[in-house]
């Protein structure tokens, strides 16, 4: 509750403060709306990074953080579309039905969705990165650079997006080294430094030599560090966190698209689209690959990482088993988007079973 | 997957690192208890404690000057809840909660600018031991100097409150302020040292979060452990020892769900979440079924203002 009304409170005042300054500017403005506090240096920070780089662009935006997937969001969203302004990103998933709402009231205002898969009325666009082509990459690192064949995986909560960069990070990696054993924790969180890191610890001291995470801090890597294991960045370069530990880091891009469709609305070129960009496209970037990799490793990975972008290789490309065995992609096929979106299985060789 | 006696060794210091800042920030919140003063301002200072000690560290460079930092901080915002409570004699659980709001946001402030940038690596002690001896060793060595006084805390602060004299007075004002008062004990005084040694204590524990358990700035980040910390006080019966006990399983529970995880434990992710919680409720009902018990160590001035001393 104390969060939640502190969360009001400054909201209000950013909203209060960029409406000013909103009503003086001319141009194409765009407003950013966050679930979490631009502090948090995962999700919502790295959107903040886009942000920034529209405002580079020359454009003037404005942002309010921590707003809560209610009627809350509608609110915000009503205040920043009456206030001039003209392209509107909301962030997080659970925004998808108010910005649907909100952007029939308003026609003459852009709406772009993040994650979400609704466009109900001509001025909603939705967009998303295909992550699970980094985690392709790792999988194909973790799988070489492991000497124990456990991998620790820290994840967030059992929705399709998490499900699917477990299953391509484990397909990948069985397919280097098929000894491989992948230990999955539910943290249950998408940040809390100390639990992030009790989990950790927890499959390091199981034996885990590599630790990938689907969760946002910094203190899985750092664990790693302390404890002489490898581990991958999410969402930023967090190879300063943990020179050692870290091999590389999959980041979260979203500058380039921002910049794209903001000027897009100012050139009056701007149509409804549904965007969902991987590496080829650069809204997933792999970070600088460690030197600690062995070199043959290292160009394999740069050939891997050109051959997802050019569409050459898939993540998902058959045969695709489950745990119980029963075919879901077959030989010489690929999964296609409705199957990733909607992916609740894993694949043979996850353990454990998905919390319900 | 071998359960041998290092790995349960390993387990155990996990989790005592896990349980130092609930048992810094608790055994501070005690002293301010005993002496009758409530304070539900634990996890603001906290989180000041945790963004002065990461801001302290980043910009002079000097760990002994962050702690300190730290302390320092946790003293000074526990200084407003303090004059607002002894001396304008507000409500304490009204003030309390309002600190705590206070705490989360002045840090998301001063952290903006801290945000992204890596820890320093705190110095611990006899690492070459660890491999020494069979299970005590990773339990007694390789930790932090903020480790050790932790775990000696509970112990000191038993000793403070039963043996010495000025325990005695912390005590007597917390049961009895007017009888004190009487005594010609400066009742606002002992107060004001108590609530200033609370601060203090949860500064430290958010200092040790930020710099050394997870040495990172992110918003938010002490995540309700000082909630913990203060139902850990009532789960003690506000017996330092028992904070000790009631630490442990706390901070057990959460890494023993993870440890039963990666081991293919088949029990509901969310159970195994829910647990630690699950205890505490258990083991507070229990508690509370022995009433009288309840009545003879709970300060019996707990959160109410004393309004004779002037």
């Amino acid at each position: 509750m104390h969060k939640f009304l502190i969360r009001s409170f400054v909201s209000s005042l950013v909203l209060i403060f960029t409406l000013t300054v909103a009503a003086v500017a001319k141009d194409v403005k765009a407003a950013f709306v966050y679930i979490g506090p631009t502090g948090d240096h995962g999700w919502t920070y790295q959107h903040d990074v886009g942000r920034k780089a529209v405002e580079a662009a020359g454009f003037k935006t404005t942002y309010v953080e921590g707003v809560p997937e209610s009627a809350d969001a509608e609110r915000v969203l009503r205040q920043l579309a009456n206030s001039g302004h003209d392209v509107i990103f909301t962030t997080s998933f659970g925004y998808m039905n108010p910005t649907n709402k909100v952007a029939k009231e308003f026609p003459n205002v852009k709406f772009e969705h993040a994650t979400g898969y609704k466009r109900e009325h001509p001025n909603v666009s939705t967009y998303a990165a295909r992550f699970y082509e980094g985690r392709t990459i790792l999988g194909t690192i973790a799988g070489t650079m492991t000497k124990s064949n456990v991998i620790g995986y820290v994840a967030s909560f059992p929705i399709p997006e998490v499900i699917r960069g477990i299953n391509s990070f484990t397909l990948a990696a069985q397919k280097v080294n098929p000894n491989i054993k992948t230990k999955i924790v539910w943290a249950f969180t998408w940040y809390d430094p100390g639990k992030e890191a009790e989990a950790a610890k927890a499959l390091i001291d199981q034996g885990a030599d590599v630790i990938a995470q689907h969760t946002d801090s910094t203190a899985i890597v750092q664990m790693a560090e302390k404890a002489g294991v490898y581990a991958f960045g999410q969402a930023s370069d967090m190879d300063k966190f943990a020179p050692k530990a870290v091999l590389t880091s999959v980041e979260n891009n979203w500058g380039p698209y921002y910049v794209d469709r903001v000027k897009a609305v100012a050139n009056g070129t701007w149509n409804q689209k549904d965007t969902w960009h991987g590496i080829g496209d650069g809204m997933v970037v792999i970070s600088d690959l460690d030197s600690q990799m062995p070199a043959d490793l290292r160009s394999k990975v740069k050939k891997l990482q050109a051959d997802l972008a050019s569409g050459k290789v898939h993540s998902f490309t058959g045969p695709i088993y489950d745990q119980k065995g029963n075919l879901m992609v077959a030989e010489g096929k690929t999964a296609d988007d409705g199957m990733l979106a909607g992916m609740m299985t894993y694949v043979k060789g996850v353990e454990g079973d998905i919390p319900k | 997957m071998i359960i041998d006696i290092n790995f349960i060794g390993l387990i155990i210091a996990s989790i005592m690192a896990s349980a130092v800042p609930l048992i810094l920030a608790s055994c501070g919140e005690l002293i301010t208890e005993r002496s009758g003063v409530l304070n539900l301002g634990v996890e603001g200072m906290m989180i000041i404690g945790a963004i002065s000690g990461f801001a302290l560290m980043t910009v002079t460079g000097s760990l002994i000057i962050a702690i300190f930092g730290a302390m320092l901080a946790g003293v000074l915002i526990s200084t407003i809840f303090a004059f607002l409570t002894q001396t304008l004699i507000t409500n304490h659980v009204a003030t309390g909660l309002a600190l705590t709001i206070f705490g989360i946001g002045i840090s998301a402030m001063i952290g903006k600018n801290f945000v992204g940038i890596p820890g320093k690596e705190f110095p611990v002690f006899f690492e070459g031991l660890k491999d020494t001896i069979p299970l005590l060793g990773p339990i007694l060595f390789g930790h932090s100097i903020v480790f050790y006084f932790a775990f000696a805390l509970p112990f000191i602060t038993s000793y403070f409150l039963k043996k010495t004299k000025i325990g005695l007075i912390v005590r007597a004002v917390g049961d009895s302020p007017e009888s004190a008062s009487n005594q010609g004990i400066n009742v606002r005084l002992v107060r004001y040292a108590c609530i200033l040694y609370g601060g203090a204590m949860s500064g430290l524990a958010g200092a040790y979060l930020s710099m050394i358990y997870t040495p990172q700035w992110i918003e938010n980040m002490t995540g309700g452990r000082g909630w913990i910390a203060l139902a850990l006080v009532v789960f003690s019966t506000w017996n330092p020892i028992k904070i000790l006990i009631g630490a442990m399983i706390f901070g057990g529970l959460t890494i023993i769900q993870f440890h039963m995880q990666a081991i293919g434990v088949r029990i509901p992710v969310q159970f195994l979440t829910a647990l630690p919680y699950i205890v505490t409720i258990i083991v507070l009902v229990v508690i509370s079924r022995d009433s009288r018990k309840i009545r003879l160590s709970t300060p019996s001035s707990l959160g109410k203002s004393f309004h004779k001393d002037n």
